[in-house]
């Protein structure tokens, strides 16, 4: 009786802790981007008060001021928007066909130099992007391209297509490979049987991939800030720079950018995450 | 009329080569067990006959049509793989009328197809299931069904059984036998199962390192083995094996003499090395056997081991040295040390040239 009881107190004791160390790892991990959210929503002097406040007033000045005109504090952001969705959507897009199919022939065949080529790509990852704005900035000025989508496009791309591969090469390698030749015996061509089944039972390490090619395009900003000049190809995480005068930054209007920024990406990833979980534990598919 | 023929094939892989040049005819109808030890080419051979592997040297025809360059969906095959390779995210009905979609037949021939395969092969409750759903035994019969849905001209198997536990294996050769009568089509089967080979088969073919060793029917191969390979691996348990040397009508088997079989008397010369060899069944205690007349020796020895199986009892001597097992029909409780006497059926003893393992008498 005893015993039971001390044993049942030791697990709820466990049980706490567990939670608590929970709370302290999603607070570590969400407390900033909920501030961001909060002060989106604050008044100015409210969120350089010291000590901070923690019980908001509510106001939606900043998104006012932000969709306002230029004059009192507006920014382009449907502009700023609609490059944002436009390099990080095309740019998943052929980084994902580019990158799966680089993937499935690493995964399926062999060739020369195979392990070389592999190594090389993810070497190619470890290389700054930072460290590669100076040297693209006066490529892409000569050949014409700065401040372009295109630009843009073109190094997101390059920047995504060595994790796709790398992504997709994992998925793929798991596919047993009598799982084309049945559908090849059952009728298809090479090319039918990868779309009829070897796609679909990858179908979710795809969806992952495309989905950190697309937070990698939609959030970067070091290559960005330099490629881009204009409203007519400025990114969101560069506009968010247009809040900074000066002397002064006007955290309000970064947060509420930054709200509308994190919106969409948040919005998508719920949308896929049953495919982004099916993705991660991959592996039901030998049976 | 012949469905499908291999002439001369040969793979390659890279400088190493695989398959060493293999002629076979096979009929119409007919059920041929490629058979032999893990490694020894079988699944090599059935892939390049399926087209998923290309044929280095040679020629394969299906139905009187060279087929070396076709790819696999225009050979009109069928195959069931090792581990089923169902697609994982469809349907078993889906799976079943995988080929006939693609083919872009009618649906509702297609639904009649599927609905003839699930009942044959028992599959109606599980049409609407996913594979992963599916226990080892209803996976081997989807794969079994995708095969039949499409009436090809030859199905091909690759062990399909052997990622299945013991009993069901048992169970599933009955219906792969009973498939066979239905469908009446032919079926190149692979195992490495000599069991398998000879209950399945209507005619066995025996692969070592590349190469036939012999192609018969399974009595043919159990009976007249071509060689000591043969002999070893077809039958349970397998053939004993002793060294000899002839010595005048006499074989000597170290202290123990045998005489010669009259079915290779004459063949042998005085001071040729030979192995000897008989099968249990034809090493019976005196009143145990199923037949004493005939061409017989006796012989005298102790058992030290017996293993009752219930009709019969395996007994186990040693004979020159060697251990050996003969067979005890309508069997007695029989003592370990006890000493018998037993008849050696000659006419069904088999004698090998030492040197090159083949059968003397039977080239
Ligand atoms: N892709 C390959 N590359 C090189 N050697 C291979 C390949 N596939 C099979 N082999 C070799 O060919 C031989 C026959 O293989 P296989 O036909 O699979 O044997 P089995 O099915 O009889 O067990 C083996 O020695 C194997 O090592
Ligand atoms: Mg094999």
């Amino acid at each position: 009786m005893d015993r039971n009881r001390t044993h049942r107190n030791r697990r709820r004791v466990l049980a706490w802790m567990h939670f608590f160390g929970l709370f302290i790892v999603m607070a570590i991990i969400c407390i900033p981007g909920l501030w961001i959210v909060l002060n989106s929503f604050r008044p100015t002097v409210e969120i350089m008060a010291k000590p901070p406040v923690w019980v908001p007033s509510f106001t939606l000045d900043h998104y006012r001021a932000m969709f306002g005109g230029a004059g009192e504090g507006g920014v382009p952001v449907f502009h700023y928007f609609r490059n944002s969705l436009v390099v990080s959507v095309t740019s998943t897009v052929i980084a994902i066909l580019i990158g799966m199919s680089g993937g499935y022939a690493f995964a399926r065949y062999k060739f020369r130099f195979k392990g070389g080529i592999f190594v090389g790509l993810m070497l190619f990852r470890a290389v700054p992007g930072v460290a590669l704005s100076l040297p693209l900035f006066i490529v892409f000025a000569r050949v014409g391209i700065i401040d372009t989508h295109f630009g843009l496009i073109l190094v997101y791309v390059a920047m995504n297509v060595p994790f796709t591969v790398w992504l997709t090469d994992g998925f793929f390698r798991q596919i047993p490979g009598e799982l084309h030749e049945a559908a090849e015996i059952d009728g298809c061509t090479r090319w039918q049987a990868f779309w009829k089944v070897e796609f679909p039972v990858a179908r979710s390490g795809v969806a992952s991939a495309a989905i950190f090619a697309f937070l990698t395009s939609w959030n970067e900003f070091a290559l960005a800030s330099q490629l881009t000049r204009s409203t007519g190809s400025k990114t969101m995480p560069v506009g968010l720079l247009d809040f900074t005068a000066e002397f002064t930054i006007n955290w309000g209007g970064m947060c509420a950018l930054a709200v509308l920024m994190i919106l969409p990406a948040l919005i998508l990833t719920f949308i896929v995450q049953k495919h982004l979980i099916a993705g991660l534990t991959f592996g039901g598919v030998k049976g | 009329m012949t469905e499908v023929s291999l002439r001369n094939v040969i793979k390659r892989y890279g400088t190493q080569q695989a398959v060493h040049g293999i002629d076979l005819e096979i009929e119409n109808g007919e059920f041929v067990v490629l058979v032999g030890p893990s490694g020894c080419g079988k699944s090599t051979t059935l892939r390049m006959i399926a087209g998923l592997e290309a044929i280095s040297d040679g020629e394969v025809s299906i139905g009187g049509r060279v087929v070396n360059d076709l790819p696999p969906r225009e050979r009109n095959i069928s195959m069931v793989f090792q581990n089923y390779a169902l697609y994982p995210h469809m349907t078993v009905r889906e799976n079943l009328g995988f080929s006939l979609t693609i083919a872009k037949r009618p649906e509702d021939e297609i639904v009649r197809a599927v609905d003839e395969a699930a009942g044959i092969l028992g599959l109606d409750e599980l049409m609407d299931r996913k594979p992963a759903a599916l226990s080892g035994g209803q996976r081997q019969r989807v794969a079994m069904g995708r095969a039949i849905v499409r009436h090809p001209d030859v199905f091909l198997f690759d062990e399909p059984l052997s990622n299945l536990d013991a009993k069901l294996r048992s169970q599933m050769r009955v219906e792969i036998k009973k498939l066979h009568q239905k469908v009446d089509s032919t079926i190149i089967y692979v195992t490495h199962d000599q069991v398998e080979a000879m209950t399945l088969a209507d005619r066995i073919v025996l692969m070592r390192d590349g190469r036939i060793e012999q192609v018969g029917t399974p009595l043919q191969l159990f009976e007249q083995p071509v060689n000591i390979f043969v002999a070893g691996f077809i039958g349970s348990p397998p053939m004993n094996q002793l060294a000899g040397t002839v010595e005048g009508d006499a074989i000597s088997l170290g202290e123990v003499y045998v005489p010669i079989p009259s079915s290779v008397r004459g063949q042998l010369s005085n001071g040729q090395k030979v192995i000897f060899g008989f099968r249990a069944d034809n090493l019976t205690p005196v009143g145990h056997g199923l037949r004493e007349k005939g061409e017989t020796t006796q012989l005298d020895l102790r058992v030290h081991l017996t293993e009752p199986l219930g009709t019969e009892t395996l007994l186990f001597a040693t004979l020159a040295g060697a251990e050996i097992q003969g067979k005890m029909l309508n069997p007695r409780p029989v003592a370990p040390g006890e000493d018998l006497t037993f008849n050696l059926m000659l006419d069904r003893c088999h004698v090998f040239d030492a040197a090159t393992g083949n059968a003397i008498g039977r080239t």
